[in-house]
């Protein structure tokens, strides 16, 4: 469950070790089927597919497994996953970096790079607090974000989180921490997707639109 | 009920490896359908398949795995005749998904969810299950106030999960006696939010089915009834505005965080919502009449919801009654009888003797059922011509 601040490299590392090469097909199959997106039976046409040609489609991607898992780690400022750290955004002179976009996962904070709207930094909270899946506030990583305050030069935080339950306490806790910092806080808007007709929107959506309606 | 709005007609209904029914092609023509047959033979199958042509998980609430016979990947398909013409809606085993899936499909087009279903068809029921509702604790009758609210305003389900959500991450970090204020704040604010929310929509609904049920009076053998919720809640909801409700129980979650602790629960919150029904004419709580006037309560009380739906879709719910008739003396039986046949809604009724429907002889349209199979009784009634 705490794998939010741990290089993955090392998480791959462990577990691979206690496993025993009786089939190397079958323990490909099982270690691809164990990845998000995949289920035994895509992992076992993938792999099938890759045994027809391992020198061009095995060999290839064996490499850039290895070149992965030894370059890439978790920024020690956001928390992105990238080749160095302090990460290419933290490190980048012509970003807002007093402008901080607090995430769940680097899933959120590409999402929102490829969308190339928001000009600041992140942080990479690595997870929604979950009572029920045992994440409190002390396996997010809320300390280092008050750390990267105190600091200075932080002029806004935007939570940018999901509109879940477990999303919205976690806005609720984060917004708490960071009362007694003084600096602005802000959310991103709820409403109307573009390109959205309004006879399709959910009551829930519609409703929240209407409240937060603004001057044309 | 006072409907004046066109009926949904279901007018053929095919089953494959659903429940006891390894396949069955059915067609009906009458606006009321009576069902007969013995224990065992599949009655209540019919009813849940008909159920299951809308949103819904059906009136056993049952999973995936339990549909298939013996198992197996099951379909369940109905033709429906409207004011606006017929339609087909498909349901069963998704290809993908082992099993646990369900996929639907409007007039062989697959769609991703149930939710344009919920355009097209809606049905009510009763079934004996139900006939225990006001012996049971108070679990049962806030389901049944839920698939109330729910089968009228759909974001309720959602709602009432959330507040769930939050309720059960509340108890366990108090439980776990890592009580972060601020988490349990965070916490308590989404739940005291999400209750308010819940609770109010189980209100609105109480006091127009309460509407309905006071214009329902001319239904003869039918006791005058009303319905109350027992929610401190929605008493709150009563004479303050709905945010200062949402501050107060806000509040009195926080004050009472040790006392929670200690008795393992929230002791206030939209999981503590009864309700009762009033016999109005006694004057008597539902818990304190006969079985047959509960039975009668009940009847009023989901005829009226599907008035309700009615007038909220525009056209009258399928009506599904499991063994309708039991506990119901012969006044009250042909009493209900009358009510369905003067009614546009479409209504399928199960009984074990057909003797029982006498009186709908022809009105209705009657099978009797033996193991997977439907028979069409010889003589039993014409239906009238549509």
């Amino acid at each position: 469950m705490t794998t939010i601040a741990t290089n993955p490299l090392v998480t791959v590392k462990s577990n691979s070790a206690p496993m025993r090469n009786i089939d190397p097909v079958e323990d490909l199959i099982a270690l691809l089927a164990r990845l998000p997106g995949y289920g035994r039976r895509s992992a076992r046409r993938a792999v099938l597919r890759m045994l027809m040609d391992p020198q061009r489609q095995m060999l290839p991607l064996a490499d850039a497994l290895r070149n992965a898992a030894e370059a890439v780690l978790p920024c020690d400022v956001c928390g992105n996953l990238d080749t160095r750290s302090p990460c290419h955004i933290c490190d980048d002179p012509q970003r807002m970096q007093g402008l901080i976009c607090v995430v769940e996962g680097v899933a959120d904070l590409w999402a929102l790079e490829r969308a190339q709207a928001h000009r600041g930094s992140y942080h990479v909270l690595g997870g929604t607090l979950s009572a029920l899946a045992g994440i409190g506030p002390e396996d997010l990583r809320i300390q280092p974000l008050l750390a990267r305050i105190e600091a200075g030069g932080v002029e806004e935080i935007i939570i940018a989180l999901p509109v879940t339950v477990d999303g919205a306490t976690t806005a609720h806790v984060l917004m708490d921490r960071l009362g007694d910092t003084g600096v602005p806080v802000t959310r991103l808007a709820q409403g109307v997707p573009i390109g959205g007709a309004l006879d399709v929107l959910d009551d829930g959506t519609l409703a929240a639109a209407l409240r937060a309606r603004r001057p044309a | 009920m006072t409907m004046a709005f066109p009926a949904l007609r279901l007018t053929r209904l095919m089953l494959r490896d659903f429940r006891s029914y390894a396949a069955l092609d059915a067609r009906f023509s009458g606006r009321v359908v009576v069902i007969a047959g013995e224990n065992g033979v599949g009655k209540t199958n019919l009813l849940e398949a008909i159920s299951l042509l809308g949103p819904g998980r059906g009136l056993r609430g049952a999973r995936m795995g339990e549909l298939g016979r013996d198992g197996l990947p099951w379909a369940a398909s109905g033709r429906f005749e409207t004011a606006l013409g017929p339609f087909d809606i498909g349901t069963g085993t998704a290809s993908e998904g082992g099993g646990e899936r369900r996929a639907w499909m409007l007039d062989g087009v697959a769609k991703k969810s149930s939710t344009e279903l919920a355009e097209r068809v809606a049905a009510v029921w009763l079934t004996p299950q139900m006939d225990r509702l006001f012996q049971e604790g108070a679990s049962g009758r806030r389901r049944f106030l839920d698939r109330l609210v729910w089968a009228l305003e759909p974001a309720h389900a959602r709602e009432v999960a959330a507040h769930d959500h939050a309720m059960a991450s509340r108890n366990r970090v108090l439980a776990q006696g890592r009580a972060d204020p601020g988490w349990l704040d965070a916490l308590e604010e989404q739940m005291a939010r999400r209750a308010v929310a819940a609770v109010a929509a189980r209100r609105g609904l109480a006091r127009r089915l309460n509407t309905v049920l006071a214009e329902q009076r001319p239904l003869g053998a039918f006791p005058a009834a009303r319905l109350d919720l027992l929610c401190p809640i929605a008493a709150a909801l009563e004479d303050s505005p709905a945010l200062a409700v949402e501050e107060g129980l806000r509040a009195r979650l926080a004050q009472q965080r040790r006392r929670d602790a200690a008795a393992g629960g929230a002791a206030e919150g939209a999981h503590r919502t009864d309700m009762t029904m009033v016999h109005l004419e006694k004057n008597q709580p539902a818990a304190l009449c006969s079985t047959g006037e509960q039975k009668a309560l009940l009847i009023a009380t989901v005829l009226a919801h599907a008035s309700l739906i009615a007038e909220a879709r525009g056209f009258a719910p399928l009506l599904l009654l499991d063994e309708v008739a039991a506990h119901l003396d012969q006044r009250r039986r042909e009493a209900l009888f009358a009510a369905l046949a003067a009614l546009p809604a479409q209504s399928f009724l199960t009984g074990t003797d057909v003797g029982v429907f006498a009186p709908l002889q022809g009105v209705a349209e009657g099978f009797s059922a033996a193991s997977g199979r439907l028979e069409t009784i010889a003589g039993f009634g014409v239906p009238e011509p549509a």
